[in-house]
């Protein structure tokens, strides 16, 4: 591509200074997104998925974060700029979507009220005309009786209104990057497949960029064009949906694709756990941080333990931080991982 | 898995109203009917899997089973005995045989003790004489799901969350129970972690011939550990069935929802046109839709649904449902349906 892309982050480090050492939340990552495309970033917790989010939009501004890298959003670094621009840009350029409703909103102000205010920040408009934009915008999203409704108190509507509450709050300004952070966690699966519609026919709308963030493959497998797949604050695998599903080569994504159970196949036996416990972030292991889980890391001639795998282009689009090498990885799948979590 | 003919459980017409009060008079201005009659079996050594979205009893219909909720109708039986209104004294004993693993593992460990005492606690509260000494029998437990019997003196907070649910496993071991109530045993763990979990209590169950109702609002998860499941709605079972035949052939169709509801890891499926979504959300047990409870959200429902609760009907061998229009139906078509409509 000849222009660079629409958010375009180079080596993002999130350090944070702790008492008991640095815990390196987010450490070397690199992605670029597209208007219109979605990326989802999967990961366990304390992988530093949410950690990256807050970056982005700037919100790790305290004594304790260490930001550093690069974090361009249309053609302006995020890192460097002021304090005082990145808040004018945040809600108006880029928005985010909290995991629980309830909490993220104020409940002492009505749903209407937060909308507005969001509203009136960035646009020189009287009250009335933000009110009308609040009631469009709570139509928009799919809540009935937006007039009566606008009204209302955060506690007064169910966990899905709510939400869809807090993406019309998102969306008030327009903005280009919507970022999502478990959007559906706290959801029933009824309400959960309403959002995530929603969430499809808005950004098709909008034509805004997305990150959705969330532990549940399916869901990525939902909305994204692009997933990465992040692990003790590293990205170790990322391709297209198709990539990350049909031609995995990190064996951590073959172990997440293990341990779920799936609907859409016929259940098999047992599941296929990544074994032990994700690390800690303050004491990451040595060399590749996935190698006391890996089952394979003992074919690596005692590189894993050593050396830090690079991220490396394993097909045009699709990288992998693996020190396997790629016919390793691919005679692995091929034979050993893919048979076995197709028989589920 | 061996099922005798006589339920280790049964429960019958099971009922729980929670009061709502209002004034100083704490005068009854209704009632949340959490549970609203609902029956099962469960036999030795299956998996009974409870599914629904919050607010439809499911943990309520978990704690009642464990008395830990005294209901307000109908009856539970635990082996032959009825314990509905049993009191607290003579419960006391029966809860060696029927445990219960909750949820969140960090609120249900006492962060001030260790683990050998919480581990250890049921063998004082029941008096049980162990041969080697309760510490040799908690470290036994401890090895058993998984962890170190070094960690005897540990506090919960120094072990992840998948090692916290190992320890309210471990408690709920101690006394090798006849019943296990888990109510949403995995879900506030890591991926990776609630694969181990799940193949840790399907290996229990082997090993020590165990007997769970697992409460759970993930239906992939459900599938997984389960021989038979409920449905509920609203407090009311509206499909149980054996697991391959709820999965294959839904006939309830908020239960055909609810499956296509859950997102599919693979990006292909996405294309896919034909699923069911519902509109709206549940509406609130303090006042539920009369009738069928599920015809405000229902495509199929008609004027009968509104007025004619269906009945939980046996439509298939093991095969009950709640509805006056299922699908998948086997031929002919139900006879309520036809007579009363």
């Amino acid at each position: 591509m000849s222009e660079s892309p629409f958010l375009d982050v180079k080596d993002l480090k999130i350090h944070f200074s702790t008492d008991d050492g640095v815990v390196k939340s987010v450490d070397g990552l690199s992605f670029s997104l597209e208007r219109g495309k979605t990326l989802g970033i999967v990961g366990e917790s304390g992988s530093g998925k949410s950690v990256t989010s807050l970056g982005i939009l700037g919100l790790h501004r305290g004594k304790s974060a260490n930001v550093s890298g690069e974090i361009w959003l249309d053609g302006e670094d995020l890192v460097t700029a002021s304090q005082e621009h990145v808040r004018r840009l945040r809600g108006r350029k880029m928005a985010m979507i909290f995991q629980d409703p309830l909490s993220s909103m104020h409940p002492f102000y009505s749903v209407g009220d937060q909308i507005i205010e969001a509203y009136r920040i960035h646009h020189k408009v009287s009250k009335s005309v933000a009110r009308k934009h609040a009631i469009d915008m709570l139509g928009r999203v799919g809540i009935p009786e937006p007039k009566r409704r606008v009204d209302s108190y955060p506690h007064e509507f169910s966990g899905g209104m709510r939400q869809r509450a807090m993406i019309a709050m998102a969306l008030s300004c327009d903005p280009e990057l919507l970022i999502a952070d478990e959007p559906t966690t706290a959801l029933d699966v009824t309400v959960q497949a309403q959002i995530l519609d929603l969430m499809r026919d808005l950004q098709r709308e909008f034509n805004s960029a997305l990150i959705i963030i969330t532990h549940d493959l399916g869901v990525v497998a939902e909305l994204s064009n692009d997933i990465l797949v992040m692990y003790a604050g590293k990205c170790i695998e990322y391709g297209s949906a198709e990539d990350i599903f049909y031609r995995p080569e990190h064996p951590y994504t073959w172990g997440l694709l293990g341990s779920m159970p799936r609907l859409d196949r016929e259940p098999t036996e047992r599941l296929l756990p990544v074994k032990g416990t994700p690390p800690s972030l303050i004491n990451v292991p040595s060399g590749c941080a996935f190698h006391p889980r890996c089952p394979y890391s003992d074919q690596t001639d005692g590189q894993s333990k050593a050396e830090i795998p690079a991220l490396i282009n394993t097909d045009p689009g699709h990288l992998v931080r693996c020190h396997l090498s790629r016919t390793q990885r691919r005679t692995l799948w091929e034979n050993e991982v893919k048979p076995v979590l197709e028989t589920q | 898995m061996t099922t005798s003919n006589e339920p280790l459980l049964s429960v019958q017409d099971l009922e729980k109203h929670f009061p709502v009060t209002k004034g100083l008079l704490k005068r009854q201005v209704g009632a949340v009917k959490a549970v609203d009659g609902i029956s099962f079996d469960v036999f030795k050594g299956e998996t009974l899997g409870l599914v629904g979205e919050s607010g439809c009893g499911k943990s309520t219909t978990g704690r009642l089973v464990t008395r830990l909720l005294e209901p307000t109708g109908g009856k539970v039986v635990f082996e032959g005995r009825d314990i509905t209104h049993m009191s607290q004294g003579k419960l006391r004993p029966l809860r060696r045989d029927m445990q219960m693993i909750f949820q969140d593992p960090f609120s249900s460990l006492n962060p001030r003790h260790t683990v050998g005492t919480i581990v250890g606690a049921p063998f004082h509260i029941q008096g049980v004489q162990t041969e080697h000494g309760v510490k040799k029998a908690v470290q036994d437990i401890l090895q058993l799901v998984g962890l170190n019997p070094e960690h005897y003196n540990r506090y919960p907070h120094e072990f992840s969350g998948g090692q916290r649910q190992r320890i309210g496993i471990a408690r709920t071991l101690a006394l090798k129970p006849k019943l296990i109530i888990a109510d949403e045993p995995v879900s506030a763990l890591d991926v990776s972690i609630q694969a181990q979990v799940v193949n840790l209590l399907e290996d229990l169950q082997n090993e020590l011939d165990l007997t769970y109702v697992v409460i759970a609002h993930d239906l992939s998860v459900v599938r997984h550990i389960s021989d038979r499941v409920a449905v509920m709605y609203l407090g009311k079972i509206v499909e149980i069935a054996d697991r391959k035949r709820l999965y294959s052939s839904p006939m309830h169709p908020y239960t055909n929802a609810l499956l296509s509801a859950v997102p599919i890891p693979d990006p292909k499926a996405r294309a896919d046109g034909d699923r069911i979504r519902l509109t709206g959300d549940v509406p609130s047990p303090l006042n539920p839709p009369p009738a069928c409870r599920f015809h405000t959200r229902c495509w199929k429902a008609q004027d009968i649904c509104k007025t004619v609760e269906p009945p939980l009907e046996e439509l298939a061998s093991g095969h009950r449902v709640a509805c006056h229009f299922p699908e998948n139906a086997p031929e002919p078509a139900p006879k309520t349906a036809a007579a009363t409509s």
